[in-house]
């Protein structure tokens, strides 16, 4: 089947069996393999995207679902050689060690900073329930969120 | 496979009629699982996210509808009033899921455990259902009629679910393992309806269907009558009222032992439950709010 989709900013189209998804889409045919495939039961997080500006595990949207609207990736994030605000802070406050769930992690904690720039904690892990980290025990991942927050309404002021 | 992408509702049952066997897909938390692993391969799938008929919410002569495809994001977003409503989408997944999982998934799949269930039981909901030729609705409890079996017919859509809006206070909570991505071990929602003195209470995930607590719910309005409670939100219940309605409810529970729980935590769930949930109930009351 083939599927016409908006992936950061550009129209792509890639062929694709019916039932796959849209982790599957990207990581497999768009050449985009920051979203990480760990559970496809929408438990880990790690696939992480955002379909028409919402956060959604892309592990549990079928690709056909995302035909003709607009899927925005962790690779979309850096603006070329620069990072983007939450990667760095993720990079400074040590939040990555295997780096697996990190990719999911930075498009959750964009989201969320997108929509609430000066998070409170319980707000912040509420946020960031949907994503599993096996390395850090979330405390880095908690300092990045804060660093990340203040760098970003310094950006805006 | 196939995948069917209809953009109205008239279109979506058209092909439905066509191809019966065609799976809906709304958010496809459920269904995108059973896909992935492949434990179910449909010969066809219909994507039914984007159809507006079934995105929308309303109210209209003192009912509220529901369409099918609301999600648990928007209802928190959107229906805030709706208290255990809004509460049972809280507990749903992560925020990842809630903007995909939608009611009519909840519905379609038909787990016990489903978190918006006994919240449609105890406004006692219709569930309404369209075909290319006919449309009718069915009560919450004749929707569901076994363990994830429902009297939808193949060439059927779930439109949604409408209820008269009750005026007095309700929540919904459940028991499980951590505050989230938790499938819930129990669940309960309490509905108080001023208007017409009565309390509905349903429970989720302790039988093969979500069910009412019949007989607690007569018990306990009897006893705010009995009180006088009904005209002064201030007079006291009798001192064991409370634990007794508790006992009723967790004798209307039907559990079993699973890896989740076992039968009798599950009674006792039920009954720590009721009791939380009417002590909220009867001090939002005293408050004079219609909400906990
Ligand atoms: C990680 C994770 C956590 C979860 N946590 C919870 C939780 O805490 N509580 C809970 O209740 N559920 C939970 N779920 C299950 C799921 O999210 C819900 O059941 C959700 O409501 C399903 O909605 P959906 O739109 O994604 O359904 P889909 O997967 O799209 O569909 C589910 C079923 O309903 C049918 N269907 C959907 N819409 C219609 C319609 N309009 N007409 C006819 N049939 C229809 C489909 O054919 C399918 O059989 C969880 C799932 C995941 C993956
Ligand atoms: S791979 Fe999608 S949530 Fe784990
Ligand atoms: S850093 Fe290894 S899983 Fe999070």
């Amino acid at each position: 089947m083939l599927i016409r989709t908006k992936v950061n900013g550009e129209w792509r189209e890639a062929d694709v069996w019916a039932g796959s998804s849209l982790l599957y889409l990207l990581r497999e045919e768009m050449q985009l393999p920051g979203s990480k495939n760990a559970c496809e039961q929408g438990e880990c997080g790690s696939c992480s995207v955002w379909l028409d500006g919402e956060l959604v595990c892309s592990c549990l949207v079928l690709a056909a679902q995302a035909q003709e609207r607009e899927v925005r990736t962790v690779e979309g994030l850096a603006d070329h050689d620069e990072l983007h605000p939450v990667q760095e802070a993720f990079l400074e406050a040590g939040a990555v060690q295997c780096g697996f769930c990190t990719p999911g992690l930075i498009v959750a904690v964009t989201d969320l900073l997108e929509h609430d720039p000066s998070p409170a904690e319980p707000v912040v892990r509420e946020a960031l329930s949907g994503n599993l980290c096996r390395c850090t025990g979330y405390a880095k991942i908690l300092d990045a969120v804060s660093l990340a927050a203040a760098r970003m309404r310094e950006g805006k002021a | 496979m196939d995948v069917l992408l209809p953009r109205t509702l008239e279109e979506a049952l058209e092909m439905k009629a066509a191809k019966p066997e065609a799976l809906p897909i709304a958010g496809g938390t459920d269904v995108m699982v059973e896909l992935n692993f492949d434990l179910h391969r449909p010969e066809a799938l219909i994507d039914i996210c984007r159809l507006p008929e079934l995105r929308e919410w309303k109210r209209e002569n003192g009912m509220i509808f529901l369409g099918a495809g609301v999600t648990y994001g928007r209802i928190m977003r959107e229906l805030s009033e709706l208290t255990p409503l809004t509460q049972a989408s809280r507990t749903v997944g992560s925020p990842q899921i809630r903007n995909r999982g939608t009611v009519g998934g909840n519905l379609g799949t038909g787990s016990p455990a489903g978190d918006a269930l006994p919240v449609l039981a105890a406004y006692d909901a219709e569930i309404e259902l369209a075909s290319a030729n006919r449309a009718r609705s069915v009560r919450w409890n004749e929707f569901h009629v076994g363990v994830k079996k429902t009297a939808l017919e193949p060439d059927e859509l779930i439109l949604g679910a409408r209820w008269r809006a009750v005026r007095g206070p309700g929540s919904f909570s459940k028991i499980g393992t951590r505050n989230a991505m938790v499938i819930s071990v129990a669940g309960l929602c309490l509905v108080m309806d001023d208007d017409a003195r009565a309390v509905r209470v349903a429970l989720g995930s302790v039988g093969p269907t979500v069910l009412r607590a019949s007989e607690a719910e007569t018990f306990v309005a009897e006893e705010l009558t009995r009180s006088g409670n009904w005209d002064d939100p201030g007079a006291d219940l009798p001192v064991d009222a409370m634990g007794a309605f508790a006992e009723r409810v967790a004798a209307a529970a039907r559990p079993i032992d699973d890896v989740r729980g076992t039968a009798a935590y599950r009674r006792h769930a039920c009954a720590v439950l009721a009791r939380r949930a009417l002590g909220w109930a009867l001090a939002a009351r005293r408050e004079g709010v219609g909400r906990p």
